[in-house]
């Protein structure tokens, strides 16, 4: 009997609910704290950011359509199917250089959190919204509804409750996204991605793509199909330039530097309205004259 | 195609009535205004000023001083120092009371502040009376409440100001745009540097003399007067911590751009092309009145503008005929008339930009009807105009125009007029008018814009946040919504 070789995982990137390879044939080599390689990793193109909005863009009228309740069930499955898969998320931060222990709570606060946000998906709207008294004879009322399509970056360390505390609050709220993850932690991500494919999760809503980040940053800001920009980084540099990119199409631009994304101080429902534009409506209501007390 | 059995208004156009003039005795316009910095008024170091004038008449009303980047700073550094020393560790009951006393103010003022305002930007005295200036005090009065109860507009957080506002405000509605930046910024904690429009000071600087007159503690408000490039000195400051402004896509595209590499916050309350909606079954009598308001109020002055109007195919003929029948009825003319419904166009440079679009539009290949009114000999003014045969990718239907030109299309279905409407790169407004309430929501669940109008058009109120979708800018004004631009949370 010769010894069983190990069956090694092609890690590619996730886009339209498909695992394709980047289009540019490109890959980097993803290695551990000690300088081993660990796996061959896609090196996303442009072309990969576009056609990852594109999806995210035909996913999002199908999303944002459904019912707060449904997504709020969605994202409790993702919980779910993460849960079920808890050790091999142990295993890939292990290999990424994370401690046993350090590793166990990575994965159990994930999946906390997304039971956390799966919460909020039907209540955060009673929290923000509005009927606002105006003085005349109207009824007005304020609602929160998505942005659109969100594309962030994923904070490099804590590669994955910082990706997991950036997608929830986003598609819990009705947006669909593209996130580029981690450079050097990139493993945990793709396998992430494999769980929102068995989750209910419509294709497209979440676009996972590896690669650098100073090579995509410029495209992920400056995309004028892209409604929202979200970044995790501290370099001042490259915030400037997701602005300045930003302002071609006036995108919302959300900064999240130095957040502590394994505290409770990384979730809120305000994570959710960050991501929220408000609506006004307004009607007339029907005055007539001569109304008598005793309604 | 239906026929069109319903009767014909009749708005009796022939008939002319007597002039019937506001009285402008109340108007104190002093012959020279200063820069307001630190309570007190002062001279510009630029030693420049610049004329305002009446664009009903063209006849000149005053000089205003312009600041210059020496001035911006001294009233940056006013406004700091107010901040710091003051303004911060101001009891909020306190600051509210402030408030409620610069409400009270333009309430007791109201008809002089209204006189100025048509004056100096050619609203109708009617707007400028009913509209602008009450909007404005009450404005003041709501946020004023606000000041006291931060804590419970935001759950689980402690808001706190930001620090110097720079607010850079439009021309259309001088002192209500004034009042929308200064309320909720004071009601916050922050203290202000306000720039109004260059065609459009006065007001603002009535307002100085109320927030005297209110004894509101010198530098937190400080409002000071020129063009563009005081404006980009504010933008631009170091030590201010947050840019409102209301304008242009364009230039607020520029502003968010130039404080990319800054900590500054920003509100853009920018242009707008927005839909107005008109579906077979809408009481078509008063969804003319809706066109019409959408479109000819303030002179079509107007980010959030019904200046898009999409009819279903079926009662195309009806509503174009009733549309038409209406715009005979409107008067034309000198904004002081208190029976003036369109008054000057507040530019020479704005009527230019007006009459290019006119000519743009003509050239497209669109059908131009104008009402067949006089116009005054003097002055800025402009025919009330609408365009039919127009195609989704003209330049009228794409481009904000910020005057009185409609331009019309017709839909058949309901997905057809919600993705026309949606193609476009604004998405402040729109308006639909339809009996059937399910009809309504399904619409205004699907227009992508901030505020929408059913079954009414271009209604405003202090309570109701203001704002837009894509292009049309970021942040809200208004509401419970508007105090988020002005406080860390």
């Amino acid at each position: 009997m010769s010894k069983r070789i190990e069956v090694l995982k092609t890690y590619k990137i996730y886009i339209g609910g498909q695992f394709p390879r980047t289009e540019s044939g490109r890959t980097y080599v993803a290695k551990n704290t000690k300088g081993e390689s660990l796996a061959n990793v896609c090196l996303s193109s442009r072309k990969d950011v576009r056609d990852a909005v594109g999806s995210a863009r035909s996913a999002f009228g199908g999303w944002s359509g459904r019912a707060a309740f449904n997504r709020g069930q969605i994202l409790y499955r993702i919980a779910e199917m993460l849960e079920g898969r808890k050790a091999q998320f142990i295993d890939e931060l292990i290999k990424q250089g994370a401690t046993k222990i350090a590793a166990e709570n990575e994965v159990s606060l994930s999946i906390d959190r997304l039971i956390y946000y799966s919460g909020w998906c039907d209540k955060y709207q009673q929290i923000f919204s509005a009927v606002n008294p105006v003085a005349s004879s109207h009824f007005n009322f304020s609602v929160l509804e998505p942005m659109g399509v969100v594309t962030a970056i994923a904070p490099q360390e804590n590669a994955l409750i910082g990706l997991v505390s950036l997608i929830a609050p986003i598609i819990a709220g009705g947006n669909t996204c593209v996130i580029l993850a981690s450079s050097s932690k990139p493993l945990s991500s793709v396998t992430f991605a494999e769980v929102l494919n068995s989750s209910d999760l419509p294709g497209g809503v979440v676009n996972i793509l590896t690669g650098k980040v100073p090579e995509l940053l410029p495209f992920l800001a400056d995309h004028m199909d892209v409604n929202a920009v979200c970044y995790t980084g501290t370099d001042a540099a490259s915030q400037k330039m997701i602005k300045e990119n930003a302002s071609l199409n006036v995108k919302r631009v959300v900064l999240y530097d130095n957040h502590k994304w394994l505290t409770e101080s990384a979730q809120s429902p305000y994570f959710i309205s960050d991501f929220q534009e408000v609506k006004t409506t307004w009607h007339p209501i029907e005055n007539i004259g001569g109304a008598k007390a005793g309604y | 195609m239906a026929k069109n059995n319903t009767l014909k208004l009749k708005f009796d156009s022939s008939r002319k009535l007597a002039p019937a003039p506001e009285s402008k005795s109340v108007a104190n316009i002093a012959e020279r205004y200063e820069l307001f910095i630190n309570g007190k008024f002062e001279k510009p170091s630029s030693k420049k000023y610049f004329k305002t004038i009446n664009p009903a008449t063209e006849e000149h009303l005053s000089l205003l001083a312009e600041a210059n980047q020496a001035d911006v700073n001294k009233a940056v550094k006013a406004a700091r120092t107010a901040y710091e020393k003051g303004w911060k560790k101001t009891a909020p009951k306190e600051r509210a009371k402030y408030i409620y006393r610069i409400a009270r103010i333009i309430q007791e003022r109201a008809r002089e502040l209204a006189v100025i305002e048509t004056l100096d930007g050619g609203k109708p005295i009617r707007e400028s009376r009913d509209f602008d200036v009450p909007t404005a005090a009450n404005h003041f009065f709501y946020y004023a409440g606000w000041a006291d109860k931060l804590e419970y507009a935001f759950p689980n957080r402690n808001p706190q100001p930001l620090g110097v506002a720079g607010q850079i405000i439009p021309w259309n509605f001088p002192l209500l745009m004034a009042a929308w930046k200064i309320a909720p910024a004071l009601a916050t904690g922050n203290t202000v540097v306000l720039k109004p429009a260059e065609t459009t000071s006065l007001t603002a600087l009535k307002l100085a003399e109320i927030i005297q007159e209110a004894d509101l503690p010198p530098g937190v408000v400080n409002i000071i007067t020129g063009a563009g490039a005081t404006g980009a000195a504010m933008v631009n400051h170091p030590d201010i911590n947050k840019i409102a402004f209301t304008g242009s896509t364009d230039v607020g595209k520029i502003i968010q751009r130039a404080i990319a590499g800054t900590p500054k916050k920003a509100t853009l309350e920018l242009g707008g092309k927005a839909a107005n909606i008109i579906f077979d079954d809408a009481p078509l009598d008063q969804a003319v009145e809706g066109i019409i308001n959408g479109i000819f109020f303030n002179q079509g002055h107007v980010c959030c503008a019904g200046s898009r109007l999409f009819v279903q195919e079926s009662v195309y003929k009806v509503v174009l005929q009733k549309l038409k029948d209406r715009m005979e009825s409107l008067i034309v003319g000198d904004p002081i008339d208190k029976n003036t419904d369109i008054g000057a166009i507040n530019s020479k440079q704005q009527l230019a930009v007006i009459n290019k679009y006119i000519k743009i539009g003509q050239q497209e290949g669109a059908n131009m009807f104008q009402s067949s009114c006089a116009l005054p000999g003097k002055g800025f003014y402009c025919m009330p105009t609408i365009f039919t045969n127009v195609a989704q990718s003209n330049r009228i239907a794409q481009e904000e125009i910020f005057g009185p030109v409609l331009a019309i299309q017709t839909f058949r279905t309901d997905d057809e007029v919600i993705e026309k409407a949606n193609n476009t790169a604004f998405g402040l407004s729109a308006g639909v008018w339809t009996d059937k309430g399910s009809k309504i929501f399904n619409m205004t669940s699907k227009l992508k814009a901030g505020v929408i109008w059913a079954n009414t058009y271009n209604k405003f109120d202090p309570t109701s946040p203001f704002g837009g979708y894509k292009e049309s800018g970021f942040g809200r004004e208004g509401g419970l919504h508007g105090l988020g631009a002005y406080l860390k949370v």
